[in-house]
């Protein structure tokens, strides 16, 4: 089975600050993360390459620095990694950001010579949460999807898949090839060793532009691909003055709360 | 992309699933009817599914001014490959100005699948919805950045507009039984053939559904509970007050709680009357889901805990002594 592993590397979201002075988001010294939805895309697509062979194959759309997501993804288990990078690929929503990886992904079949049978990606990435990116993907190369997925399974060529809902999950099956979208796996994913770290380390990384996927359309890249804009950003203010009560016997505590409560009437 | 202008109209997904509507669809009829009013544009319910003429009623009885229903067997589970070819067959067909789905799981599946297909754009997991007084297009704000950031997305220069809104933002409004309006049958059929997901078995993991999104009272617990068995001291505390108990991440990863349970930025958002934040240190993804609520209790041990800042009521201690307190507090109470 050839598997792609879309990726994207994110600033670590718990890591971010707000200024206090002017609400602006501190971003600098918050380091670089693989999304970690990717993450579990990744282990349950080594999983089922060395359950059923064939090759894992990262994409991650995004500057130079992504690069070293991409090695920190060779060093658990991918055989190849390509960073699609370009001016022209600057300011893509969801819609075009899809655009460019689905053009991408024929561009690396073609050079690696495979077909891919699964297509996974996370959930959604944490920096932007859209979780639109996977389903647009399958969209644009018309193919199945499956969001959500806890599991996946091979079974007779085709895949079953845990996908999570509100009570439990379904049990969803598919041909291939597909698109799955995966939110966590029963199992965690995988530590490097110092030996695969070294090899990933090494291991070149090509960037592929506009140039070398020849058959994507400008137009509908970047902000120019881009149906949505942003208007404003902005840091939520969440302040409250409350009434806080420290340094009492509990029961004294909670029975001033209960007091405080029925008082204000929203009891 | 064809003339802005021939697009009209907001529609609103109804979300069904087993003829069954999912309260989010009914809770964003009341939050686009002031919009509608304000453009005085027809406010469409757009309900795909299996028997589902109740739920056309029912939604325009919640505030909607007309229906269209496409109904059918193949349309009685999700699947992404009918629901997406019914709705994009109904948008080029009416050309609505205003499409909003329910982020749902399903709502969250099928929303990009339908914008790519129609290239237009789509704001994820908005928290509120507006009309920007420049341009009269929609303004959709969403949190980003774990919920750090706030953004405002507007789509221009392509129809529909279209955004998936969270679940327990926006509350559903009265039901006017005296409403009525026209409901529209849509014959729409997706041969089996195209469907190309087969749903092979549905499986309940938690007793009863969890209602977080609609719960009056909650009292949810974080890392500082300590223990799934000590969740025990946070259920008697529900029980007392008719409560839904909820949790943050943490307890989820540490598989104390089922995900069902789970309230923040990647669980539920809520908007209860009373939120009890029992052991949550208030990391600003647990905060982005609970901004809705009106009253704020907080119980934890760390004095400098950052969800005493949201909270309107806090006390410092140890919640295995505060949470029994509390308990039997509000058993005094009845008594």
């Amino acid at each position: 089975m050839n598997i792609c592993v879309c990726m994207k590397q994110v600033p670590d979201t718990n890591e971010i600050k707000v200024d206090p002075e002017t609400h602006t988001l501190i971003r600098k010294g918050v380091p670089s993360i693989v999304n970690p939805f990717d993450t579990y895309a990744q282990e349950v697509g080594v999983r089922l390459k060395e359950q059923l062979g064939g090759k894992l194959i990262v994409l991650s759309m995004g500057p130079e620095q992504a690069k070293e997501a991409i090695k920190s993804c060779l060093a658990v288990g991918a055989d190849n990694g390509y960073l699609i990078s370009s001016r022209s690929f600057g300011g893509s929503d969801t819609l075009a950001t899809s655009y460019i990886l689905s053009e991408a992904i024929k561009a690396v079949e073609e050079k690696e010579g495979l077909k891919f049978d699964l297509i996974l990606c996370g959930k959604q990435a944490t920096d932007g949460d859209t979780a639109q990116v996977g389903p647009e993907i399958a969209e644009h190369l018309d193919l199945p999807q499956i969001t959500y997925a806890l599991d996946i399974v091979e079974k007779d060529g085709e895949i079953q898949v845990k996908r999570e809902h509100d009570s439990g999950y379904d049990m969803i099956s598919t041909k291939l090839p597909a698109v799955v979208t995966v939110v966590k796996l029963p199992y965690e994913p995988r530590y490097p060793t110092i030996k695969s770290k070294m090899a990933a380390k090494k291991k070149e990384i090509p960037v592929l532009a506009e140039a070398d996927i020849p058959s994507i359309k400008l137009e509908l890249c970047g902000l120019n691909g881009s149906p949505t804009r942003v208007k404003k950003t902005y840091t939520p203010v969440r302040e409250k003055s409350g009434v806080k009560l420290a340094g009492m016997e509990a029961k004294d505590a909670a029975d001033q709360v209960v007091k405080l409560l029925e008082e204000a009437k929203l009891l | 992309m064809g003339n802005l202008n021939d697009y009209k109209n907001i529609w609103v997904f109804i979300e069904t699933e087993c003829g069954k509507a999912k309260n989010v669809g009914y809770e964003l009829i009341n939050a686009a009817r002031p919009l509608a009013d304000q453009k005085g544009c027809p406010l469409v319910a757009v309900v795909i599914g299996k028997d589902i003429e109740r739920v056309a009623k029912d939604a325009i009885c919640y505030g909607a001014d007309s229906a269209i229903i496409v109904d059918g067997p193949e349309y009685e589970y999700y699947t992404t490959d009918a629901f997406t070819k019914a709705m994009v067959t109904l948008v080029e067909k009416y050309k609505p100005e205003t499409l909003m789905i329910g982020a749902t799981n399903n709502g969250r599946d099928m929303g990009p699948r339908v914008s790519c297909r129609l290239k237009t754009g789509l704001t994820a997991d908005c928290t509120g919805i507006d009309i920007d007084e420049e341009t009269g297009n929609i303004a959709w704000t969403r949190p980003t950045f774990g919920g750090n950031l706030m953004a405002v997305i507007m789509c221009p220069e392509h129809r529909p507009q279209m955004g998936t809104v969270r679940p327990g933002v926006f509350k559903k409004g009265a039901y006017d039984e005296g409403r009525s309006g026209e409901i529209v049958k849509e014959e729409i059929h997706v041969a089996s053939g195209e469907i190309r997901t087969t749903l092979v078995e549905r499986v309940n993991e938690v007793a009863e559904a969890v209602n977080l999104e609609e719960a009056e009272i909650i009292v949810s617990g974080g890392r500082g509970v300590g223990s799934a068995e000590n969740f025990k001291l946070l259920e008697d505390l529900a029980a007392e007050l008719g409560a839904t108990v909820g949790c943050s991440r943490a307890v989820v990863d540490a598989g104390w709680m089922p995900h069902a349970h789970q309230v923040g930025q990647s669980g539920k958002t809520v908007a209860p009357k009373l939120y009890f934040a029992i052991g949550i240190s208030g990391a600003i993804q647990h905060l982005a889901g609970i901004s809705g609520s009106d009253t704020v209790i907080a119980v934890n041990k760390d004095e400098d805990a950052p969800i005493f800042e949201v909270a309107d009521y806090g006390i410092v201690g140890n919640l295995n002594e505060v949470v029994p307190a509390l308990t039997a507090a509000f058993q005094a109470r009845k008594a």
